[in-house]
């Protein structure tokens, strides 16, 4: 302060630099130093980041569309005629529909994860912060829903209602959320006793701001850290059920259909099997890095 | 311990009449029935077979008589097998399940925990990554990428392996479709099994063992695995019953007669019976299992009080 005053203008400048000395590292600032110094996290999320552009943008750049039939260049090899990744059964070239096979795949990965987000963190945080009876009764109808042969209902209700893109969205979506909640709720239900949060209390912090500053973020890691695992399983069981003939129908391509009408020609055409498949590899294994690495950035005491 | 059990099937009860309720509902829901044929039936024939199935009855009664039958035990008859019950077709399909399932997990266990304890006691070391890339690959690669890569090249190629069929369980046609099974399992169990030993090898009572003078053999196979292995009793359960229904995907590739490719068709062919018959069973095996796993966890944990 007296410095302030010998040198007049220099006041607000010592004050700021003194905040800025004081203000630190936030613990999100921590866990993204952590997470970056995580060389299989980085790799994974410079292959996903990829693979989310050749998603985005390949489709529009490729010089064949998706579904175009070419009956001259039927089962053409890689790199001939100019098929980077050579042609299938009906002359379609394998690279423009590999693109579209990852958008879709992509896709649908993050909007079923979205809606498996958005019923689980609803509900559990519900059950969590009310407790008592109503977390009781939430929690034991997640208990008989666990039980359930999830994927044969899957199948019934493509079954039931033919499939659709929406339909592919909401049932997996539905299928991931029990964990979710589990998560959300445990997280809340720990968090509510906090010392931390028993102290903002004292400080005279509402509850709102409570839950804003204090449950939230801390909420927020395990829950993200889950999301990054359950896009790849999402990506997983829709290839699953594509595999099965009961997911994402023809023309219209995803990385299960392409793996699956691959293995069907592999002995004639092994490209059509080995690109598709090594696409799926790379994006599952991106997404598993990216999740581990902000498990261990995310909750240092685990490591 | 018989109160806990007594407990869980009283709640194993409202959860399998959920079950039943909810695959009735949908199934029925579904375009088409069993009786479409590609001529068209006479009014009259169709209503005869209608009829004798119980089906012209609205579809309350039809609900309540099938579940007075899965109370008795009764699954009903196929409506597109003629001549075969329900549980003639289960038992016909289940064996081909249960073996290729078994083996599966019991291979995996093997394998898994094998790995697990070498990776946690060389921790860190050559051994201990080499286990967790396998670990990771084998979560990455699905099933339905591994089998037919595997066909191609045991089958197709060196002419090993056959690349198809069950020829009554003969060992040769099992290596493939067992080996592709067990991989994902072998790469979880492996991971549970390392954290689990990694985390028990630091604790006090295996600190007290060391300084017994007890051989580092004695010391995991005595009392670390006890421990280590709890968080995999509770895995397995479910992981068992999904095993063991047979893995849908693998049992199409391989062309097996199972239970998952059983379901797929008979979901497809609107053959009601069936389909609730599996459902039922899946759910059936889902919850014992999982008892199961948690009598085993309290039989292996003495901190564990089953209440």
């Amino acid at each position: 302060m007296s410095l302030g005053v010998l040198v007049p203008g220099s006041h607000r400048g010592a004050a700021d630099m003194a905040r800025a000395a004081l203000r630190g590292r936030s613990l999100w600032d921590d866990a993204r130093r952590r997470l970056m110094k995580n060389r299989g996290a980085v790799a994974g999320m410079a292959v996903l980041a990829f693979l989310v552009l050749a998603a985005a943008v390949g489709p529009y750049l490729a010089p064949y569309g998706y579904d175009q039939v070419n009956k001259a260049d039927v089962w053409v090899a890689p790199l001939v005629h100019g098929h980077l990744m050579g042609t299938d059964a009906l002359g379609r070239d394998l690279l423009a529909r590999l693109l579209m096979g990852l958008r879709v795949s992509l896709a649908i990965g993050l909007v079923a994860t979205a809606v498996s987000l958005a019923i689980g963190v609803a509900w559990g945080s519900v059950a969590g912060f009310v407790g008592g009876r109503v977390d009781e009764a939430m929690m034991r109808i997640v208990d008989v829903l666990y039980s359930l042969p999830f994927i044969f209902f899957v199948i019934l209700l493509m079954v039931t209602f033919g499939s659709n893109f929406i339909l592919i969205f909401v049932a997996i979506g539905a299928v991931e959320w029990l964990t979710m909640s589990r998560i959300v709720r445990g997280q809340t239900l720990t968090l509510k006793q906090k010392e931390f949060v028993e102290a903002a209390r004292a400080a005279g912090l509402s509850q709102g701001g409570i839950i804003a500053r204090h449950i939230v973020p801390n909420l927020l890691g395990p829950v993200v850290v889950y999301v990054t695992l359950t896009i790849p399983a999402v990506i997983l069981a829709e290839s699953f059920l594509s595999f099965l003939g009961l997911g994402v129908q023809p023309p219209m391509a995803s990385l299960g259909t392409l793996i699956a009408s691959g293995a069907a020609d592999m002995e004639l055409a092994p490209w059509l099997l080995v690109f598709p498949s090594a696409v799926m590899v790379a994006a599952l294994m991106s997404f598993n890095f990216i999740g581990d690495g902000l498990r261990d950035a995310i909750d240092p005491k685990d490591r | 311990m018989f109160r806990f059990i007594g407990r869980r099937l009283l709640v194993a009860i409202p959860t399998l009449l959920l079950v039943v309720t909810l695959a009735f509902f949908m199934m029925r829901a579904a375009p088409g029935g069993p009786f479409d044929t590609d001529r068209r039936l006479s009014p009259a024939i169709e209503q005869n077979i209608r009829a004798k199935y119980g089906m012209n009855r609205p579809l309350s009664v039809q609900y309540l008589s099938y579940l007075a039958g899965v109370a008795h035990g009764d699954l009903g008859p196929s409506l597109k097998y003629r001549d075969k019950s329900v549980l003639q077709i289960l038992k016909e399909n289940y064996p081909v399940s249960l073996k290729l399932g078994g083996s599966a997990i019991l291979l995996a266990m093997l394998i898994g925990v094998s790995l697990g304890v070498l990776a946690a006691l060389r921790q860190n070391g050559p051994a201990d990554y080499g286990v967790m890339a396998v670990a990771i690959l084998g979560v990455c690669v699905p099933t339905f990428v591994t089998a037919p890569l595997l066909v191609l090249a045991f089958a197709s190629k060196l002419g090993w392996l056959p690349s198809a069929g069950w020829n009554n369980g003969a060992l040769v046609n099992m290596v493939l479709p067992v080996t592709v099974l067990a991989l994902p399992q072998v790469a979880i169990i492996s991971r549970l099994t390392r954290a689990g030993m990694v985390e028990v090898l630091q604790s006090n009572y295996v600190r007290t063992a060391r300084a017994k003078g007890l051989s580092e053999g004695r010391i995991v196979v005595r009392h670390a695995l006890r421990a280590a292995l709890l968080p995999l009793v509770s895995y397995l359960g479910p992981a068992c019953a999904g095993l063991i229904t047979g893995s849908l995907v693998v049992e199409k590739i391989f062309n097996l007669p199972g239970l998952g490719k059983f379901f797929v068709i008979s979901a497809l062919q609107r053959d009601y019976t069936v389909v609730m018959g599996m459902v039922i069973v899946y759910a059936g095996l889902i919850l014992a299992l999982n008892l199961v796993a948690d009598l085993v966890a309290a039989a292996m944990d003495p901190r564990v009080r089953l209440s």
